[in-house]
């Protein structure tokens, strides 16, 4: 018998369903460089899920926990892909790069670590985060790289929901009252210094969009800016003019909050090693 | 169209997989078969014998991927498969459209709203949807209470008219 284990997404193959030959030649493993890069995204993905998952039961209303927990379960499922297919260049699993790397060996970017603050803050952050993945999955569906093109396909559809929730919410607090607005810009202002590190080209990133693999993060801004500038003007607000904060290069520099994320996440797998629900 | 009656296989014998597969329930939706969502994309058998079914998530953290392999592997083992494997395959990535007719009609029963028209034809910036019909008591005037519901796949709509709330499938 070789079943997927029903506790892990390690069985995943690329490419269309249609064809038997094209499932049959998709053993995809991947080479270290597009290994590291999946880890950038699945990372991202993964830190801002556990930061998600925080307001489970304390969001303003009902709804709200409903949907930004909806959110963390899809951003968890992009992770789970990701980690999947950068384990197999090293022969690990999923949850061997989740829970037993240490600070150092992680590769999210600053934005997806910062605290939660107040509703605003998170919005905030979400609004950033969704408009940067919808313009990076929107380009990596054309990746020569099979499995990352499927995950794309997979996830930006579900990122759309994401965005479109974000914006909803910067509109009502921004047009809202004095004190929704106030919130929010300050939301904004919080974390306007960690975007310039989502758009930061490195060696790995340089060499991988070269080859038809990965998106040259910089290529992204533009849109990027656009479509925020939009938004922000109909909803009243302003567009952060702040420097980008120092460090962030995806070389394993972590923020300070990056240990504590770690620590209440990693806990249990490291307490009971093979513990299965 | 890549729906249920077109996927399935023309060889008699990865049909036969196709059809063990295709009378799996959705674990979230006992009423419909995972055939009937369009989770169920392809079935064949391999030269050593191995029963292959191919499987595609609706969205990528649902929790009802990992019950359904399980599901499949206990659902040909019973019909005699010795050996059988469950893929997962992520593109072309899983669209409402793929829900059959008969589907669409036993989610209404069920008290699900079915997804209220094609996602190919879904353009723009905005998420917009066509009116959705209360499965209660039919009526068109309906809102929604939150995008997001109790399993990914779901809104959470309410009815103006017989003032009941009902899930929607949304279009996807």
């Amino acid at each position: 018998m070789s079943f997927a284990s029903h506790d892990s997404a390690t069985k995943i193959s690329a490419g269309s369903a249609i064809s038997a030959e094209e499932i049959a030649a998709s053993g995809a493993t991947a080479e270290p460089d597009v290994a590291t890069y999946a880890l950038y995204l699945g990372d991202d993905a993964l830190m801002l899920a556990q930061r998600l998952g925080w307001w489970i039961a304390r969001a303003p209303e009902l709804e709200e926990d409903i949907a930004l927990s909806n959110i963390a379960l899809d951003q968890l499922g992009h992770a789970r892909f990701l980690l999947t297919y950068a384990g197999t260049a090293w022969g690990k699993t999923e949850d061997d790069l989740a829970y037993f790397r240490d600070e150092e060996e992680f590769r999210s970017c600053r934005l997806v670590e910062q605290e939660n603050g107040d509703f605003g803050q998170t919005i905030a952050r979400q609004l950033i985060f969704s408009y940067y993945q919808h313009e990076l999955f929107r380009r990596l569906v054309d990746s020569n790289d099979a499995t990352l093109s499927a995950i794309a396909d997979k996830a930006l559809k579900e990122v759309q929901y994401h965005q479109d929730h974000a914006a909803q919410w910067v509109l009502r607090l921004g047009i809202g009252t004095p004190e929704s607005h106030e919130r929010m810009q300050k939301g904004l202002y919080y974390l306007w210094p960690y975007v310039d590190e989502l758009f930061h080209d490195d060696d790995l990133t340089r060499d991988l969009s070269e080859r038809g693999i990965a998106v040259l993060p910089s290529s992204l801004r533009a849109d990027f800016d656009r479509r925020i500038a939009e938004l922000l003007a109909e909803a009243e607000l302003e567009v952060p003019d702040l420097p980008g904060a120092w460090g962030g290069d995806r070389s394993g520099e972590f923020s300070e909050h990056r240990g504590h994320i770690l620590a209440e996440m990693q806990v249990l797998a490291r307490q009971h090693p093979g513990a299965t629900w | 169209m890549t729906t249920a009656t077109t996927l399935r296989p023309a060889d008699v014998d990865a049909a036969r997989v196709w059809d063990v597969a295709a009378r799996v329930p959705d674990p979230e939706i006992p009423v419909l078969s995972i055939a009937d969502l369009g989770i169920l994309r392809a079935a064949r058998v391999e030269a050593d014998g191995t029963a292959v079914v191919v499987i595609t998530p609706t969205y990528s953290g649902c929790p009802a991927m990992g019950t359904i392999t399980e599901d499949v592997g206990h659902a040909l083992r019973a019909d005699g498969y010795q050996n059988a494997r469950v893929e997962l395959v992520l593109q072309p990535a899983w669209t409402t459209d793929w829900i059959t007719e008969e589907g669409r009609r036993r989610l209404e029963e069920y008290g699900i709203a079915p997804p209220s028209g094609a996602s190919a034809v879904r353009q723009g910036p905005v998420l917009m949807g066509l009116s959705v019909k209360c499965p209660r008591c039919h009526s068109l005037n309906t809102r929604e209470l939150t995008r997001f519901g109790s399993t990914a796949c779901k809104a959470l709509y309410s009815c103006r008219d017989c003032l009941e709330p009902f899930d929607y499938f949304k279009v996807h």
